[in-house]
Formats: C-alpha cells, sequence, structure tokens
C-alpha cells in the first residue's frame, strides 16, 4: 500500500533520514521506532508533505505521492495525526471533527462518521460542546485521532500517540488504535514507547539517526537482544 | 436551521429595525440634531471596518495594520465612480450608484488584498504587520502624488449619497454577511489555521489559499466602508488615511475582543461616540479616551466580550426565565447579532 524507497530528507544541511526503505500493506500496523532524534517523525511529515525529500519516491497504492502538498495528501487517503495532540483549540470537540472532514462534502455520512467517532470514543460525545483546548491531554489525542477518521483514511499516520499521557490512557488509545486498524484502516505508528507499539504492531522498523537499523515481525523485534537493551530496558 | 436558530435570527431581524424606526423617529422630530445623525453614519462606517479588519485580525489571527490603505482604495475608487456616473447620467438613482460604485471601490480594494496578501502571508506576526503598514504608507503616498484624483488637495465633488438610511441598512447587511462568512464552512476554515497551520493542512485546508482569501474578504469589505465614508464626506483627504487611522481600527477590535464579531459592533460605537460626547470636554478629550484604554487593558486584556458572542435571543432567555440555558457560544458557535 505504502512504499517509500531511498528517502532522503534534509533539514537545511543536516542530512536527517539517510536513504530509507520500508512499506505497509494494506490492513497492518507497522510502527516505526527510534530514539529522539532518529528521524521518525521526520518521516512522517515527509510522507503527508510537509517536509520535502530531497531523494527518493513515496509512492501510495501505485501513485507517486512524493511532491504533493500536504493539502491534497488526505485526498489520496492519507490522514496524519501531528504530534503533540494538535487539537483546534478554541473551537468545540464537534467542530473539530467537522473540520477533519473538510475535503467531504456527503453530509449525511460525514454525520454517520461522527457518530462512529464517537463510538470509537465516547468521552468525545460526552464533551462534544466543550471547547477542544479544555479537555485533558488523553481526550485531546482521542479527538486528534478521530479528526483525522474524518478525512475517510485508508491510511493513518500516528506521530507519538503516547507522548506524555497517563499509562492507563496509553493503554486506552493503543487499544482503540487497533479497534481502528480491525475495522479496516491501516496504520502507521510511530512511537518512542517501543515497548507498547511493539505489542499492538504486526511489524517493526528500527530507525537510528536517520537509517533503518533493524526490521522484522513484533515478535522478532522484541525477542532480539539489540532492541530489548537498547529500547526495551531489558 | 433549527426553530431556535430561527427564532433568533427573527429576533434580531426585528431588533434592528427597530433600532432604526427609532433612530429615524427622533431624526425626524428633531429629539437628535442632523450632526447626531452624522455621528450614527461614521458608528455605522467604523463598524464596517472593526468587522473586516476582525476577519484578518481575530479569526485568522494575524496582525494586519494597514486597513486604512483599503478603505482608502475603495474610498477613491468609489468616489472616481460615482463622479463619472453622476456626470454622464445626471438623474441616475442614487441608491443605484451608491451601490455599484461600493461594489467598484470593494472589488479593487479586494484585487488589492490579493496583491499584498499573496506575497506576505507568507510572513507571519510582527513581520506582517510591518509589511502591512509599509503597503498602507506606499497607498497613502501614491495617491497623495496621484493628480488625477486630486493628488494632495485630496479628491472633491464626490456626490453625497450616504444618508443615514443607506448607511444603516448597508451595514446590516455587512454584518449579516460576515457573521454568515464565521459560521461556515471557509470561516471555520479560516479560525482552524489560526489554531494550527499544520493540523489545518493535514485536515486538507488549503492554508495558503484559504489565508490569502481571508485577507481578500477583508479588504473587500474595508472598500465597501471607504465608499460609504467618500459618499458621507462628500470629498477624500488623503492624510485621513495615515497609518494611526489603522491603528485606531485595531484598537476598536482588539478592545472589542479579536474575534468576537458583536465585541467589534459595540467597540466600535463606543469608542466612535464616546469621543464625540466627549467633545464638551474638548481638553481632557483625549485624557479619558487613553484612561478608558489603560484601564480597559488592565482590567480585561481579552477585550470587552473576549472571544464569546452577544446573543438576543440568549439574553432574553436569561431574563425571562432567570437562568443560564447553556454555556455561551463563541463566534465559532455563535449566531447572533
Amino acid at each position: 500500500m505504502l512504499k517509500v524507497k531511498d528517502l532522503n530528507v534534509y533539514y537545511g544541511k543536516i542530512h536527517a533520514i539517510k536513504g530509507i526503505d520500508f512499506d505497509v500493506k494494506n490492513g497492518e500496523i507497522v510502527t516505526l521506532i527510534g530514539a529522539n532524534g532518529a528521524g521518525k517523525t521526520t518521516t512522517l511529515k515527509t510522507i503527508s508533505g510537509i517536509l520535502k525529500a530531497e531523494k527518493g519516491v513515496i509512492s501510495f497504492d501505485g501513485e507517486n505521492i512524493t511532491r504533493i502538498k500536504p493539502h491534497l495528501i488526505p485526498d489520496f487517503g492519507v490522514a496524519h495525526v501531528p504530534e503533540g495532540r494538535q487539537v483546534f483549540a478554541q473551537m468545540s470537540v464537534y467542530e473539530n471533527l467537522i473540520m477533519g472532514a473538510f475535503i467531504r462534502k456527503d453530509k449525511r455520512e460525514i454525520a454517520n462518521d461522527i457518530e462512529m467517532v464517537y463510538t470509537y470514543f465516547p468521552r468525545l460525545k460526552e464533551r462534544h460542546k466543550q471547547l477542544a483546548g479544555t479537555l485533558s491531554g488523553g481526550e485531546q489525542q482521542m479527538l486528534a485521532i478521530g479528526r483525522a477518521l474524518m478525512t475517510k483514511p485508508k491510511l493513518l499516520l500516528l506521530d507519538e500517540p503516547s507522548m506524555g499521557l497517563a499509562p492507563i490512557l496509553v493503554d486506552e488509545i493503543f487499544s482503540m488504535i487497533q479497534t481502528i486498524n480491525g475495522a479496516g484502516t491501516t496504520i502507521l505508528l510511530v512511537e518512542q514507547n517501543a515497548n507498547k507499539a511493539l505489542r499492538i504492531a504486526h511489524r517493526g522498523y528500527v530507525l537510528e539517526t536517520g537509517v533503518i537499523k533493524l526490521t522484522g515481525t513484533s515478535e522478532e523485534l522484541m525477542s532480539n537482544d539489540e532492541v530489548r537493551s537498547a529500547y526495551l530496558g531489558g | 436551521m433549527n426553530s431556535k436558530t430561527k427564532k433568533a435570527y427573527l429576533l434580531n431581524a426585528v431588533a434592528v429595525f427597530l433600532v432604526y424606526i427609532v433612530f429615524l423617529t427622533l431624526i425626524r422630530f428633531k429629539v437628535l440634531s442632523n450632526y447626531f445623525g452624522g455621528v450614527i453614519i461614521l458608528t455605522c462606517i467604523m463598524m464596517i471596518m472593526a468587522l473586516s479588519l476582525n476577519i484578518v485580525a481575530g479569526f485568522l489571527g494575524e496582525m494586519a495594520l494597514g486597513h486604512a490603505a483599503f478603505m482608502a482604495i475603495g474610498a477613491y475608487l468609489s468616489g472616481f465612480t460615482s463622479i463619472a456616473i453622476m456626470n454622464a447620467f445626471p438623474t441616475a438613482p442614487a441608491l443605484l450608484v451608491l451601490i455599484f460604485s461600493s461594489l467598484v471601490g470593494g472589488v479593487a480594494a479586494g484585487i488589492a488584498g490579493i496583491a499584498i496578501g499573496t506575497p506576505s502571508l507568507r510572513l507571519r506576526g510582527d513581520y506582517l504587520g510591518i509589511v502591512t503598514i509599509g503597503f498602507g504608507e506606499i497607498v497613502r503616498i501614491f495617491f497623495i502624488n496621484f493628480d488625477p484624483l486630486g493628488g494632495a488637495q485630496g479628491l472633491k465633488g464626490i456626490p453625497r449619497l450616504t444618508n443615514l438610511s443607506y448607511a444603516y441598512w448597508i451595514t446590516v447587511l455587512v454584518v449579516f454577511l460576515i457573521f454568515t462568512l464565521g459560521v461556515s464552512k471557509y470561516g471555520r476554515a479560516i479560525m482552524s489555521i489560526r489554531e494550527d497551520e499544520i493540523a489545518s493542512e493535514a485536515s486538507g485546508i488549503p492554508t495558503t489559499r484559504v489565508k490569502v482569501m481571508a485577507f481578500t474578504i477583508s479588504s473587500f469589505f474595508a472598500g465597501i466602508g471607504g465608499s460609504l465614508y467618500a459618499h458621507y464626506q462628500g470629498y477624500i483627504d488623503p492624510d485621513k488615511f495615515q497609518f494611526m487611522f489603522s491603528i485606531e481600527m485595531f484598537v476598536i477590535v482588539v478592545l472589542g475582543g479579536l474575534g468576537s464579531l458583536t465585541g467589534s459592533i459595540l467597540s466600535a460605537i463606543v469608542l466612535t461616540v464616546l469621543p464625540e460626547l466627549l467633545r464638551g470636554f474638548a481638553q481632557y478629550r483625549l485624557l479619558i479616551y487613553s484612561l478608558a484604554l489603560v484601564i480597559m487593558m488592565i482590567f480585561r486584556p481579552q477585550g470587552m466580550l473576549g472571544r464569546t458572542e452577544f446573543s438576543l435571543y440568549h439574553l432574553i432567555y436569561v431574563l425571562t426565565n432567570k437562568r443560564e440555558p447553556y454555556k455561551k457560544g463563541s463566534i465559532d458557535g455563535g449566531k447572533s447579532s
């Protein structure tokens, strides 16, 4: 579904991504794990067009999306949940979700999908009139995911959904990611919390200073000694 | 539209009409002087200016300090148009001429908005502020030196077509249109860019285009305001559109509450009428005016209404039922005028 080939990204003179290859197949949860500054967020931002690739090809469902502008990426069925729960703070929960459906015109289906997001995250329904900025961290993360789902994506790019959340909320969000995946959305998950990410993912890639160090199924990675000592704390 | 919104719209329409009748009768029976009628017209014009500036300053959250320039463009172009029409057809109906030349002025200001917005909206915050100040000065100096439109002496002989009724109803129309924009899909898109640009793009909003659109709509209405002004004064003095005038409009918006349209309306009324009422204390006028600003900034820095909207329907509901029906709406959800 998503194929990344020889991707190179620069921040000015800094070579942040040094020729990485990976792919995500239909229906999978694939995770990119790695330490701070490994290039995980950079990779996601390049896929969604916010950063420009110097070299390399990103293709989605056979179409080359390497140089597509960020606001046109949702049209291809790729939705990006940015790092740090970037919700529209001065708008209500409901309006945030409506904004997610900006590119769509089918009013009835939008209403259905809002109901669907509410069934995934009942807490959002309770707070649907509340301003998003007044939600707790976990609820904002739910809202950011819900807003991305409103574009009806085939592939969901999740950037550090566990960042700054209480462990119990992390579990809740991760189990919801599995539910969303079970309903047919493919997921590319970027995480520092390698333990949690590998538990729900089918496959994983280990990113280190802009190159892919290791790849394999989640079980393989979890039993790999290098991964265990570097990322799993054991 | 549910029945509650319908009721709220109806109530606002009735209130708008009643206010109009009251002012008209008061002036007809000389309770209020013609001079006061003029103050009302100026208030209407400042309302249009503040509301249009609020699209950029409040909805989009950008510092635009060249609003007077768009007003000037609208004033000059519409004035020129109506002079030409009145020369060719001296019997043309006043309202039609006013509407047509206002549209010409508005469109001209809108085009100027596209021209200045497209390159400069890549900048943010103070940088955009500086560019817009520069643009404002360029426009003013251009008109001072452009002799076909009167040069430094100003454009004279503009037919005085703006009367109380026209000014009032055009303002009502502009208020309605800007409110509609505020609750529309694109209005929300403008606000979501203010909240978070990356998240907006990830939701598929073409941020550059929406920003330029907001800037253009804002300058279009500024042009309309300029046209009303030109046709009220009968002549245009290029020095009227100085930097300080842009600041004055910005102050109105900030005092009313950035992003609150009813706040802008209220604040435009207060800040236009107050200086007129204080004319008697001419010496202390500026003192009181500035003091009011300072006190305001200390005790209510978010502006009179903050981000919330005043709703007549809501007020009456609360007064008759003596309790709060639900949380007051913000402009993001507010539907009142």
